[in-house]
């Protein structure tokens, strides 16, 4: 690692620069490319929301004034056109989709038809909430199945067997089960934890831990089977006939050459556990985009809805590019492909 | 303390015993030789899976003195792998040792705790295992790893340990080393990185180093700078416990040579006696299965078992063949690397194989040389030249004119087990080698039973997965499936080099054979100077693409005319070079 900042910096300096300025070139072709992919993939999600809206049957403006009435009322003629104007309805499609288009470019996601708040508004209060109870919820799930893991695999057949079965039934576990599960026990038996879940550190445990506890079985479940691969490499051999200790193998060598699947595991967790988050979210009593989401889906609040699509593509979007970043940092035999 | 004569007193009743031995040297050294790093006696190991037991080592010793070389050879199985991983109580899961005496230092290593063991290795015991790329961590750089073996024993600071790495690679000659440090080992070539890991078990300078095949994957002029290598750190007064499959590898090092047979030891005594005046029957047939100038024209296994060493000429075509069935004309391929250059892979090539002969293409890795088979098989077309196959045009004309004759030429390979279908047993993998012109049920089972009798295998394999079969007999079934379509020529693409000497004597022989009753022409290629010179008719020596030297087999070995050759065959170890008795005499050179 450090190796290479010895006594004469100017030496290394010049062996180690001359390869890397070609390398760049290819670096910066390849963050261009997953940019224009991901300007894709949000261009995508933004244009099947928008026309989810289109395809609703009826017509738009009476769904809003059902919407906000919570029942269905005839209207008049000149309050439907007051509608029309202010969501831009009287516009051809296009139009609106264009609109729409150049709204998220300002980053505007439109108005709920019911709260008469823009929808940006809305996601904003409630989107950190659910980031702090996901990435917590990852990283827990991390902890858990890395010291599992490292505890269980390749140490004969009988603690390899127990370590395997029990990722597959953690993985197998549905979030609501666990988390009224976790909840009844650790809340209101227990009363270590309070039972509605709110802003503080505290109120975060139980939630993330019904979040990671399922992750961390899938994760261990593609870890392992690489962890285990990894054991047998002769490099290992090697590295315990240097002194090092089973432990020291298996965290500063075996558990590098496993984690890539894993970390492919969590990007997509990142976006999973979003639409996990509703449940728990709702067992929990914490407030979050899942919670909104709920409550939009049931009243058709559609720019609520459509505006939770695009902002999960946009995480997705995000981790997808940090995870192919941290493939790279474990890996740095990719960049030759 | 124990005098040699010990060794072989305890050696047990499978083992030739030297009466000769100890008029040996120990009188150079008897005062180093007081006491022995390693001490084992009747080492037994075994492993039990499943609920049996097998034993892999018995009955196993020998003492390891200062300054000293003792080396272990057999085939694979033999369990000299075993035995090294045991010295360093790292047998492995599932394993019982036991042993009359197991000493390291002095020490009975059964009461070495694990705290003790990790102590011991990396700064008492240094390993060097067989092919760096998988035996150095591939994710890190090669500084870090031989950083490891000091930082784990405490050895100075960050930046001591640094300096100390830089060091170390230079000691094994490893040119700009603060560079190669911090580079993985992926981005190093063959040599470098085994001197790599040479360096991470030299760290601590230890004073036993054991190593398991350290030249296997090397090309023969990067073996012979190992050796070297390895020859100095034994003048330092090292002591070096060599595990080889190779006895012409350990000639030049091994002061005591052990050759094992299935767990035991059949024979021992001095490299000089062992290799050129073998006693035991297995000793024998091992050193005569070695291809090579003298083995030339003959069989490399007796008829028949037991049966005299004796080699039996092999029948051989003197007269000559003009017909012409491969022709190659100044074949030039090049590839574009990832920098956005090319590189000429292979630069001007021409030869002509002739029907029943062998024309054999020797050179190192990145020669160029598989790239040639690929173009005399037309699975790539050559930027310049072209290939002519049964007179008419090959590389220049469309696959569907060249699809009538792609039966005449088949392709063997080194590992088949990657070219065949794991889902399919042996039958369907030579049902589906017949041409297609093959039809009734009975006539392509007739025909499949044809060639497993033609390379040797009964009907018993039909049914099995390659998976199951061992290395001879999976490459018996790459011939018979090249066979398959009954081609003229082979093109034999390193098909001998995975397997053991005494497996490839039994492929060679098969391959003479056929040549023999089919008339086949070989296009071998090898990286095995012995096997080319045994094998070849004509040969000719690659380097960087191009064609060095090329001539009669005899010729090209006996009498190299270019430098290159020259240095090739000079590097490649033999028999006759078993070290002379007197252990610390210097047979090294310097590495450059």
């Amino acid at each position: 690692m450090t190796l290479t900042s010895s006594t004469d910096p100017a030496l290394d300096a010049g062996l180690t620069q001359a390869p890397p300025s070609r390398s760049a070139g290819r670096t910066a072709r390849r963050v261009l490319a997953r940019v224009a992919g991901a300007v894709v993939v949000l261009w995508g999600a933004a244009t099947v929301a928008f026309l989810a809206q289109v395809a609703l049957p009826g017509d738009r403006a009476t769904i809003i004034f059902n919407t906000r009435a919570g029942q269905p009322i005839e209207r008049t003629a000149e309050e439907l056109a007051a509608v029309n104007a202010q969501y831009g309805l009287q516009h051809p499609v296009l139009v609106q989709y264009l609109d729409h288009l150049r709204g998220l470019l300002h980053g505007d996601l439109g108005r709920s038809y019911q709260q008469y708040r823009p929808v940006t508004q809305i996601l904003g209060e409630q989107v950190g909430s659910t980031i702090v109870l996901t990435l917590a919820a990852i990283a827990l799930a991390w902890v858990v199945m890395v010291v599992w893991v490292t505890l269980t695999a390749g140490r004969g057949p009988r603690t390899s067997g127990l370590g395997a079965a029990l990722d597959t039934v953690t993985a197998a576990l549905p979030h609501y089960w666990l988390g009224i599960l976790l909840l009844l026990l650790f809340a209101q038996r227990l009363g270590w934890f309070p039972v509605i879940s709110d802003g503080g550190p505290v109120g975060l445990v139980l939630p993330a831990l019904t979040l990671a506890v399922p992750l961390a079985g899938f994760m261990g479940q593609a870890t392992r089977t690489e962890f285990e691969r990894a054991l047998e490499q002769p490099f290992v051999v090697s590295a315990r006939m240097r002194g090092q200790g089973d432990l020291g193998v298996r965290l500063r060598h075996v558990l590098r050459h496993s984690a890539l699947p894993a970390v492919t595991l969590s990007g997509w967790a990142l976006g999973a556990t979003i639409s996990g988050a509703v449940v728990v979210e709702s067992v929990f009593t914490r407030r979050g985009i899942g919670s909104v989401l709920v409550t939009a889906v049931n009243s058709q609040d559609l720019p609520i809805v459509t505006g939770v699509v695009v902002l999960v593509a946009a995480l997705y979007v995000v981790a997808n590019l940090v995870v192919d970043l941290v493939h790279h940092l474990l890996d740095p035999r990719l960049k030759a492909s | 303390m124990s005098r040699t004569e010990d060794v072989l007193a305890d050696a047990g009743p499978t083992t030739t015993t030297r009466p000769g031995r100890e008029a040996s040297p120990a009188g150079t050294l008897a005062v180093e030789r007081a006491r022995p790093r390693f001490s084992v006696r009747g080492l037994d190991v075994g492993f039990t899976r499943a609920g049996t037991h097998r034993r892999v080592v018995s009955g196993l010793s020998f003492d390891l003195f200062p300054g000293q070389c003792v080396a272990i050879v057999g085939e694979s199985g033999s369990g000299k792998s075993v035995t090294a991983r045991t010295l360093v109580g790292l047998t492995g899961a599932g394993s019982t040792v036991t042993a009359e005496r197991l000493q390291f230092e002095g020490r009975d290593v059964a009461e070495f705790s694990e705290r003790e063991w990790r102590r011991v290795r990396g700064a008492g015991i240094g390993f060097v295992l067989q092919d760096a790329l998988v035996s150095l961590d591939p994710l890190r750089p090669v500084g870090a790893e031989i950083d490891e073996a000091l930082r784990l024993h405490g050895w100075g600071s960050r930046r001591s340990r640094a300096r100390k790495v830089v060091d170390l690679l230079t000691s094994v000659g490893v040119p700009s080393p603060q560079l190669r440090a911090g580079q993985r080992s992926g981005e190093l070539s063959g040599g470098l990185r085994q001197r790599a890991l040479i360096a991470s078990a030299l760290a601590l300078d230890p004073d036993v180093v054991i190593a398991d095949e350290p030249t296997t994957a090397l090309d023969v002029t990067v073996q012979a700078q190992v050796l070297d290598l390895l020859a100095q750190t034994k003048d330092r007064g090292v002591s070096i416990l060599l595990i080889s499959h190779d006895l012409s590898v350990v000639a030049r090092l091994a002061d005591l040579v052990l050759v094992m047979r299935g767990g035991e030891v059949v024979e021992r005594g001095t490299a000089q006696q062992v290799l050129t005046d073998p006693q035991h029957e297995y000793t024998k047939a091992l050193i005569a299965a070695v291809p090579g100038e003298h083995t030339k024209g003959t069989r490399l296994v007796p008829p028949a078992a037991g049966a005299d060493v004796a080699p039996v000429p092999a029948p051989r075509r003197h007269e000559p063949a003009p017909e012409p069935l491969l022709e190659a004309r100044g074949l030039v391929k090049r590839f574009a690397t990832a920098g956005g250059l090319r590189r000429t892979a292979v630069d001007g090539v021409s030869f002509t194989l002739h029907r029943g002969r062998t024309v054999g293409i020797v050179g190192e890795s990145g020669s160029g040389k598989s790239t040639t088979a690929r173009l005399a098989l037309a699975l790539t077309t050559p930027d310049e030249g072209d290939v002519t196959l049964l007179g008419e045009a090959w590389s220049t004309v469309p696959e569907t004119r060249r699809r009538a004759r792609r039966s005449s030429i088949a392709v063997v390979q080194q590992d088949p087990l990657s070219s065949f279908d794991p889902r399919w047993d042996v039958e369907r993998i030579l049902l589906d080698s017949l041409p297609a012109g093959h039809t009734g049920r009975t006539a392509r089972g007739a025909r499949v039973r044809e060639l497993l009798e033609q390379v040797g295998l009964g009907e018993e394999v039909l049914p099995r997965s390659p998976l199951r079969l061992s290395g001879g007999q999976r490459q018996r079934v790459a011939i018979a499936r090249a066979l398959g379509s009954e081609p003229s020529i082979l093109v034999l693409d390193e098909a001998v080099s995975a397997l053991d000497v005494s497996v490839q004597a039994q492929v060679l022989d098969l391959l003479a054979d056929l040549q023999e009753r089919l008339g086949l022409s070989y296009l071998f290629i090898s990286h095995d100077l012995g096997v080319i010179h045994h094998v070849s008719d004509e040969v000719l020596v690659m380097k960087d693409g191009r064609v060095v030297e090329r001539g009669t087999a005899d010729d090209v070995f006996r009498r190299p005319q270019e430098a290159y050759t020259q240095e090739l065959v000079g590097s490649l170890p033999r028999l006759a070079d078993a070290r002379p008795t007197t252990a610390g005499t210097s047979t090294t050179g310097e590495t450059r």
